[in-house]
Order: C-alpha cells, then structure tokens, then sequence
C-alpha cells in the first residue's frame, strides 16, 4: 500500500465491519491506511456492490471491487471482479494511477 | 520379523493412500496457501496439477488393489478413497469456479469517467470521514493525487 501514497493515491478499505473489527485487523496486520466502516451498507448501496444476505449471519455486505478516483472524485479505473477469487493486482492499479496527472 | 514387517510395506498401498492425502491437499492448500500469491490465486493451476498427482498415484493404488492376489478389503479401500478424492475434486471446482462466479452484476455501479458519489463513514476511531475529506487531504504531505477505493466483504 506503501507504493499507492509514494505516488500521492489513499488507499481507502470499506466494509460492513464495525471499527472496532478493523481496528483490530490494522493492529494485526499492520495495516496504516484508512478503513472506514459501513455497516448499513449505505455507500456501498450507493456504489450498487450490495451482496445480499451473504454475511454469517445472513447480513448485506459488499462484493469486492475497486474504484481508483482522481482528486476531483472522478472515477479513473474500475475492477468489479466477476469471481471472488480474481483480484486487482496493485500493478495495474499503479499503471493507471500513473496515467493521473 | 524384519521380514514379516517387509511384507506388511509391500502389502501397504501407499500409492493409493498417497493419492487420497494429496487430493486433500490439493483442496485445503487453495484457500491456506496459494491464495496469498496472485499467480496461484487468478487461476488456480498449482491445485489443479496438485490434483493431476493425486489421480496418477491414484491410478496405481486403484490398479495394485484390484491385482488379483489382492483381498477384498483392499478393493474397498481403493473404492472408497478414490471416490472420496474425486470428491474433494468436485468441491474445489465448484468452489473456485461456480461459487466464485455468485456475485451481483454491479450494474449500476460508478463508470469510467463519472463521478464517485460521496458518503460519511466512520473510521476506526469512530470519527466520520467523508469521501470529499478523503480527496481534498494531502498524501505524504502532498495534495492527494486520488483515492483507491477498496470495497471488501469484511470479517463480518
């Protein structure tokens, strides 16, 4: 995450977990960047990444996806994973952070 | 009774014992291990070859337990974890590429080009941050140049 603030981009982390919950997984992992909580899923209904009913206990929560936004918000590169499994690689994010002037 | 302990080995089928722990392997080591590097995550070719092992160990366990001097207990045995591997095999395909797949379209999701809509959230201090906030606050002491946002399903 280190390699996103060295080119000026904040990584930003959000899930349906309470502060506290995050809290805890940054002490541990040792994660410095911001984790913001939504537990009403209230952004993330908003960005439409609501997965129903697929907490443990049944709760909404988000599927994964990654918006990397320009300082005027606009959304510059996105990846809505089609499986759980795939993910973004920091590269292509990089790539694309350094198309941002 | 070095001999008879011999005997014992060479009765042992370990080919077919070996195939049915490395089919366990093969569906335990996704979520445990590969899926912390990118390259064995993406696609998961390390457990699939993984798997390709445990059938060709299999493949001689099967054919040593069915030989004919062989007893029928041993022939179950091979019955049984073979169809137990082949689960484990089954799991893991449905797991990564059909359960994977179960997700929400995301249609109305934000576009290239558009602007992210805003929102307050509370951080781990239980101090509301908002995504203006986020923008606008410098990175390492200098003006942000973007935000990433990372949505993930949580621990719940």
């Amino acid at each position: 995450m280190d390699q996103f603030t060295a080119v000026g981009i904040r990584p930003v982390a959000i899930s349906v977990d309470a502060p506290e919950v995050s809290r805890d997984l940054c002490q541990k992992a040792g994660y410095t960047f911001t984790f913001l909580s939504d537990p009403k899923v209230e952004a993330i209904r908003r960005y439409d990444l609501v997965h129903a009913g697929q907490g443990i206990n049944g709760q909404d929560i988000a599927r994964p996806a990654e918006f990397l936004l320009d300082s005027s918000g606009a959304v510059r590169w996105v990846n809505l994973t089609e499986n759980l499994w795939v993910r973004a690689r920091p590269g292509q994010i990089l790539e694309a952070a350094k198309a941002i002037q | 009774m070095l001999l008879y302990s011999l005997m014992k080995i060479q009765k042992f089928n370990w080919p077919l014992w070996l195939g049915f722990l490395v089919s366990v392997f093969a569906l335990m080591s996704y979520p445990f291990v590969f899926v912390r590097w990118p390259l064995t995550r993406d696609f998961p070719w390390a457990n699939l070859l993984l798997f390709g092992l445990a059938a060709v160990f299999l493949f001689f366990g099967a054919r040593r337990a069915f030989a004919p001097d062989r007893r029928r207990r041993s022939k179950m045995a091979a019955a049984f974890l073979t169809t137990l591997s082949a689960l484990s095999l089954s799991v893991f395909v449905f797991s990564f590429f059909v359960v994977g797949r179960w997700l929400p379209a995301a249609h109305g999701a934000p576009h290239i080009g558009q602007k992210a809509p805003d929102f307050v959230l509370a951080d781990t201090n239980n101090k509301p941050v908002s995504l203006a906030e986020l923008l606008s606050s410098p990175v390492n002491g200098k003006p942000a140049k973007g935000v990433l946002l990372i949505f993930y399903r949580g621990y719940w």
